[in-house]
């Protein structure tokens, strides 16, 4: 993580969105909103150095008038004056997303919760609901844009 | 001397055996493409986590943290990553050769070992041999993915919290190059890599930090992160060496297989000569013979 300030562009940051799998996202942006474990957090250029961890939430970043958005589930995140690095277990961008799977599962999560079980069985479901009703929040996100 | 018939089916026999290795040896590099990608972008997650990781540990104190201190106990792990597949040449006997050695050694040394097992080949392994096998993951090769690393980094962090045993090693094989796979025995944990890695790099001239939350708790859910994350890239590595083991082992099979084909042929055409050479002098010596 050598510190690439001197090649970002002022007034702007680099974020990397970094999964096991690959390197989902690599842009300047103008700013920046992440789900922290203690509360969302903004980031502007210039932001001190800041190191959190995440929790199941939306990820929401800027480049000039375009709004961005992603899920990410748990992760942490490595904030330095000009570039942010975002390390997710899982991340997603909106347009990734497929609503009407969002949708199933969200359903599925729910009637699983219903049924209860054993204490493990309902802390799972409520864990894969959260992360559905995430994921389709995201993806409704990017319609409402499309229709506005 | 054996008959045309037979040698004319042995010849199509090995034909099919020179068929089946060379397309076992294109699946397999298909497949070792693939297994190469995903170490590459498997690189940027694992590098980040460990500089961001490697960062805190210098500030955190170092004795903080479990997973950092070295313990006095006898006990010892090692984790061994084989394939779930054969065909691939000696991959699999080189590593259960050396972990073999370095059970005996560490058995010999007064430490109470114990096995884990990732790859159906070590499993079978194991389970013909005296070592008591703590864990075992048959089968994970065909659809690996991140989260069988987390499964097992899971699996592995709780035994070492629990005091199942004092430090663990894995044994696994690396890829280097298509040709080259190199047998490799890593300590895992505790974790010590950070350390050395960190000397060598002068350290980041950064004021203050914010944490959220502190030090000590965000290493708390880094480092079994890290661990993950390393067993993951283990695992990557063995897969693609696997490939690279089977694909080389393939393309000599099917070489042999060729050279066999030509010496049967020759052997079958100088019979076949043979034969009518003789029956030739047989027509011959009747013709003479009844004059």
């Amino acid at each position: 993580m050598a510190d690439t300030g001197t090649t970002v562009p002022s007034g702007k940051l680099l974020l990397e969105v970094v999964t096991p799998d690959k390197l989902l996202v690599s842009e300047y942006v103008d700013q920046i909103s992440a789900p922290g474990t203690e509360g969302d957090f903004g980031v502007l250029p210039g932001h001190c150095h800041f190191l959190t961890t995440l929790r199941i939430g939306e990820l929401h970043y800027r480049i000039g008038e375009a709004e961005h958005y992603m899920s990410v589930l748990w992760g942490f995140a490595d904030v330095t004056p000009h570039k942010v690095t975002i390390l997710a277990e899982i991340a997603e961008k909106a347009e990734d997303i497929d609503v009407e799977r969002a949708q199933a599962s969200v359903a599925q999560a729910e009637e699983r919760l219903e049924r209860g079980g054993l204490p493990s069985e309902v802390e799972e479901a409520r864990v894969s609901l959260e992360k559905a009703r995430l994921r389709q929040k995201v993806a409704e996100r990017l319609q409402k844009q499309g229709h506005a | 001397m054996p008959s045309l018939q037979s040698l004319r089916r042995k010849i199509a026999s090995v034909k099919n055996t020179q068929k089946i290795t060379k397309a076992m040896k294109m699946v397999a590099a298909a497949k070792l493409k693939r297994a190469q990608d995903r170490i590459l972008s498997s690189r940027p997650y694992a590098h980040q986590l460990r500089d961001v990781v490697r960062h805190l540990a210098e500030r955190a104190s170092r004795l903080a943290h479990p997973l950092l201190r070295k313990r006095e106990g006898q006990k010892t792990e090692l984790l061994v990553i084989t394939s779930d597949r054969g065909l691939c040449g000696a991959f699999n006997a080189n590593i259960l050769r050396q972990a073999a050695e370095f059970l005996k050694e560490h058995a010999e040394q007064g430490e109470q070992v114990s096995v884990s097992v990732a790859g159906r080949k070590g499993c079978d392994f194991f389970r013909r041999r005296t070592w008591t096998i703590r864990q075992e993951w048959p089968g994970i090769f065909d659809r690996l993915s991140f989260e069988h690393a987390l499964d097992m980094g899971q699996d592995i962090i709780q035994q070492y919290n629990d005091g199942t045993f004092d430090q663990l090693y894995v044994v696994y094989n690396e890829f280097k190059s298509v040709m080259q796979q190199r047998v490799v025995v890593e300590k895992l944990l505790p974790i010590e890599s950070l350390e050395e890695e960190a000397s060598q790099e002068p350290a980041r001239a950064v004021g203050a930090y914010l944490f959220e939350p502190d030090e000590h708790e965000l290493l708390q859910t880094l480092l079994p992160k890290h661990f993950q994350v390393q067993a993951f890239r283990v695992l990557l590595e063995s897969a693609a060496a696997e490939q690279a083991a089977r694909m080389t082992a393939m393309d000599g099979a099917t070489r042999n297989a060729g050279e066999l084909i030509q010496k049967v042929t020759l052997f079958y055409n100088k019979t076949r000569q043979a034969a009518i050479t003789k029956e030739l002098m047989d027509i011959v010596g009747g013709a003479e013979a009844l004059k």
